[in-house]
């Protein structure tokens, strides 16, 4: 086992930078979550750690090992692709005795490493079958299990869950957790789905364009994302775009909001808020009040999406629409074109520098 | 049972769609064809006027004289070697055209292969001819080259006769062999990369296995019509280049005995079919 470092690593295809300048620690025994939009360069950074393609400029090291110079093969790394890429010429057993066979190990040793792995998957008693008579979720697992049999140093999964339908996507995130957890190796995960990043990784990484746009535990970017688009593309997010006036802005109609503490910026300079639908409050008249929220805005409901335990609201104020979300308590309804007060607290606002 | 029944209806549907294609193949091949089982069974040709009976003479022939069994061996032994000439030019082309070429060089490559398909047959075995004799190309070409004088003369010889058809025969090969590679998905060559296997290793636990299929058809294909080749043998072979095919066209356009040339292209349809079914066990269990 061992962590991987990635340091100013760029790629170019043509004129295209793939990857710019890209540095990342990746902890051992860490679960380390990629995430941006397509073509942000999330496969091509894998590809430079598994050793499929290799870097301009820049390193990246295993273990402390350098490796950029050295072919996939003699990486000791393992990795689920998104098309599972299970042989179709072997058996389910076979697949996952590949690896472990192309080193010359002993047939017993092998076997017993291979029902090993099975187990671990929850395969135990297909090995026998061919991978086309398996269902996704299960080939998922076999590629797993062939990935993790040979021991490797680091586990690289490319959108291993993309193909899967929501709950066999929900079950799959929680048994990979669990295999992560029991052999304690660092894994590198790509994935378009926030959620999934979220409540899988220890850390985060935000692609966007090749470059990395911040990078911390879940908690730490949902809470103080330091771009709009890390706001936006990480979770739902009002944005306010005003003037900075030195703990918060001010917006083109007058209107101050207030940011947490601690976050302050040169007063004049353009600037943005960021809140979260969830941290606003939304009610009927000005008198109910709580301390802390001292950011008041007023608007109207122009529509309102019931989901069961929630529902989200769309506020109009001066040409903006605002979400808001309130979980269903049961007390509060309101109608679409209700005129309403927004309240929120200066904590839940964070301030984001124009860039 | 549920399957059975919906293929049976499924072959019902299909029927006017297949109908034609039968048509064809009945008017084709089956008609002139069971027009020569019945010649080879016959002691003369009945288009010749001359009184003729019944016979398995044609067949005893066949038995009574060596020749045509030492023939037949030498044709089996030529339609194996040209295979594998094949095999060995042709997967390696394959791969590099469905694997490492991209885009517009796939497409200069894959039209240079083709060529020689769309070249009259005659034509390429002529030109061969001015290649490989004394004096010819190849043997200017390399005495202009080499510090020591050569005497490439490989006319009217056994090589000869295995260049031309290697030549001829290589693009089915290819072909074949291009479309089952070009189905391998590259995630599947860099799973096993990504196992710790070498690119050789992947090739041979991953990539030939997948494309035996490829590699069966083009033997087929290429086996069939060698053992029973008659062009090449004789331009390039000279007096070497007596075949069992070479035979069987003496009896169709020189000796005139029809009878006995359709006997022994029977013969030479059984046992290619009795080779074909041999292999096919072992073939299937390797792809
Ligand atoms: N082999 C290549 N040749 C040319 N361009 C490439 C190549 N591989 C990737 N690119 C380009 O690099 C950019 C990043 O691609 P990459 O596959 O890393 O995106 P991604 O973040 O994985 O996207 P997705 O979420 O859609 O999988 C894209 O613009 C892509 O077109
Ligand atoms: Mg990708």
């Amino acid at each position: 086992m061992a962590g991987v470092q990635v340091s100013n690593v760029s790629r170019s295809f043509g004129a295209h930078k793939a990857l710019d300048d890209v540095s990342i620690d990746f902890a051992d025994g860490g679960f380390y979550a990629l995430l941006g939009p397509s073509g942000s360069g999330k496969t091509t950074l894998l590809r430079q750690i598994a050793g499929f393609d290799f870097p301009d400029s820049g390193r990246i090291a295993i273990g402390g090992e350098s490796v950029e110079r050295v072919p996939v093969e003699k990486r000791r790394i393992g990795m689920v692709f998104q098309n599972y890429a299970l042989f179709p010429n072997m058996s389910v057993a076979d697949n996952v005795a590949f690896g472990l066979s192309v080193r010359g190990e002993a047939k017993a040793v092998i076997a017993a490493e291979v029902q090993g792995a099975l187990d671990l998957v929850q395969l135990g008693k297909l090995g026998g079958r061919r991978p086309h008579q398996l269902s996704g979720g299960q080939r998922q697992r076999v590629a797993l299990a062939r990935a993790i049999v040979t021991k490797p140093r680091v586990l690289l999964l490319d959108e291993p869950l993309g193909a899967l339908d929501k709950a066999l996507r929900v079950d799959m995130q929680i048994e990979l957790k669990r295999i992560q957890r029991e052999i304690g190796i660092t894994t590198i995960f790509v994935t378009h789905d926030q959620e999934e990043a979220l409540t899988m990784s220890d850390r985060i990484g935000i692609l966007r364009d090749g470059r990395l746009v911040q990078e911390g535990p879940p908690e730490e970017i949902y809470d103080r994302p330091k771009s709009e688009f890390a706001a936006t593309f990480l979770g739902d997010a009002n944005i306010f775009r005003g003037d900075a006036t030195g703990s918060g802005i001010l917006l083109a109609d007058g209107t101050a909001i207030a940011a947490g503490a601690g976050a302050t910026l040169a007063a004049g300079a353009k600037a943005s808020c960021a809140v979260r639908p969830e941290r606003i409050r939304i009610a009927t008249d000005a008198g109910v009040s709580n301390a802390t929220d001292t950011n008041v805005l007023k608007g109207q409901v122009s529509k309102r999406i019931f989901a069961g335990n929630n529902s989200t609201y769309f506020v109009d104020r001066a040409g903006q629409t605002l979400k808001v979300i309130v979980q269903n308590t049961g007390i509060e309804r309101l109608s679409e074109g209700q005129d309403v007060v927004l309240r929120w607290s200066p904590e839940s606002t964070v301030l984001i520098a124009a860039s | 049972m549920a399957a059975a029944t919906a293929s049976r209806s499924g072959l019902r549907s299909a029927l006017p769609l297949l109908a034609p294609a039968y048509l064809w193949l009945t008017v084709a091949i089956f008609l002139p064809l069971s027009a020569m089982v019945f010649f080879s069974f016959m002691t003369e040709l009945p288009l010749s006027g001359k009184p003729w009976t019944f016979t398995l003479g044609n067949y005893a022939a066949f038995f009574s004289q060596s020749l045509y069994l030492t023939l037949l061996l030498a044709s089996l032994r030529l339609g194996l070697e040209v295979t594998l000439w094949c095999i060995v030019i042709g997967y390696p082309a394959a791969y590099v055209l469905a694997k490492v070429l991209k885009g517009r060089s796939r497409e200069a490559i894959f039209l240079l292969v083709i060529l020689p398909f769309w070249s009259n047959g005659l034509v390429r075995i002529f030109s061969w001819a001015m290649v490989l004799r004394e004096g010819g190309i190849l043997d200017t070409a390399l005495n202009a080259v080499l510090p020591f004088k050569i005497n490439i003369d490989l006319m009217y010889s056994y090589p000869a006769v295995i260049i031309g058809l290697v030549h001829s025969y290589v693009p089915y090969m290819v072909l074949t062999c291009y479309l089952t590679l070009q189905a391998i998905d590259d995630s599947l060559i860099e799973a096993g990369r990504s196992l710790g296997a070498s690119r050789l290793q992947v090739l041979k636990r991953v990539i030939i296995p997948l494309s035996m299929p490829g590699l069966v058809a083009g033997a087929a294909l290429i086996f069939v019509p060698v053992v029973g080749s008659f062009m090449e043998p004789r331009i390039l072979g000279g007096r070497t280049g007596t075949f069992y095919g070479t035979v069987i066209e003496d009896q169709f356009v020189a000796v005139f005995n029809w009878p006995l040339g359709a006997a022994l292209s029977f013969i030479l349809l059984a046992v290619v079919l009795v080779i074909l079914a041999a292999a096919s066990p072992v073939l299937k269990r390797e792809a």
